[in-house]
């Protein structure tokens, strides 16, 4: 069963935004796990309208949102105010971050417990 | 008083100009930062340009919020979100005031939080901060927008690529600072202050 929340990965190439879910996927089979990667039109960068899809397409309600740069944080902003869904932005090491929350979501422990384990991770 | 005239007019200097400007831009971004400033905000003001013609007899919430929508989905770097949510908070603010001096005093608010800058940390806010003050005394003038644009030279970079080089972010012009001038010139020419 899919699991309530979700992840979505935010990076200004989009082959990282590809890459790291397959890592994920590994440790987190029941977690909807969506990306962003690259401007409108794939080249480097972030897009908001990109960012807004990948919430859409999650199936969970609730998002824990992991990103690389600073620029794509404020794409992110942009993307979460304009979205219905409920988005938490993590300030942490983009793939030991984000892995560290699939593993945990998987295993059915609480936000709040996840949250404590990525304080540790935060680089930015 | 802004009116959708004198945007249009705005918008259309400004498209010229980043025409104009766009390699060295692109140039003053390349040792601070990605070198893609003048490209970015290329594709931007293409956007806009062909978002504000496809508008019928358009409201001044509708041309900033068209300008908004554009300059996030087609500029790609940094200065997307932060022109974007710029244009954003006048849109959103528009109805109430029409004051350059208000307007603008709100988009910068918008920008330092978005961005998390504030004065003095080598970004467009070091032009957009004094410009705000001098519409609220009535002062505005393209030798102070330049002025402060040129001011960005001597500080050390806090935010975005150009903070990971530090002190060594000295002696170059901040992109955003520049395209902010550009922005505020063509705001004068169109008669946004008479």
């Amino acid at each position: 069963m899919t699991k309530k929340i979700g992840i979505v990965i935010v990076s200004h190439v989009p082959e990282v935004a590809m890459g790291i879910p397959k890592l994920l996927e590994q440790v987190a089979a029941d977690v909807s796990i969506t990306f962003a990667g690259g401007t409108d039109d794939n080249e480097i960068g972030t897009s908001a309208g990109k960012i807004m899809d990948a919430f859409e397409h999650n199936e969970a309600q609730e998002l824990l949102a992991f990103y690389d740069l600073g620029s794509s944080k404020m794409n992110l902003e942009l993307a979460v105010e304009m979205s219905d869904k409920k988005v938490n932005i993590y300030d942490v090491a983009l793939i030991e971050g984000a892995y560290t929350a699939a593993t945990l979501l998987e295993a059915d422990v609480t936000l709040a417990d996840i949250e404590q384990q990525l304080a540790p991770l935060k680089i930015k | 008083m802004i009116t959708v005239e004198i945007v249009d007019k705005w918008m259309e200097l400004f498209y010229q100009k980043i025409s104009e400007q766009k390699a060295y831009l692109s140039e003053l971004d390349t040792p601070i930062g990605d070198g893609d400033h003048g490209n970015n905000m290329m594709r931007g003001m293409q956007g806009v340009k062909d978002g504000l013609a496809k508008l019928s007899e358009p409201d001044l919430k509708l041309t900033f919020k068209t300008i908004a929508m554009s300059l996030i989905s087609k500029v790609g770097g940094a200065a997307g979100p932060l022109y974007g949510t710029a244009f954003l908070e006048m849109a959103k603010n528009c109805e109430e005031t029409q004051e350059p001096a208000e307007l603008f005093k709100l988009a910068l608010e918008g920008i330092k939080k978005r961005g998390g800058a504030t004065t003095g940390d080598k970004t467009m806010i070091d032009v957009w901060a004094p410009v705000v003050d001098a519409l609220a005394a009535a002062s505005l003038s393209v030798e102070k927008v330049k002025e402060a644009a040129e001011g960005t030279r001597d500080l050390v970079a806090k935010k975005g690529r150009a903070s990971y080089l530090g002190e060594r972010s000295v002696g170059h012009l901040d992109p955003g600072a520049v395209s902010s001038q550009y922005l505020f010139e063509s705001f004068i020419a169109a008669g946004g202050i008479k």
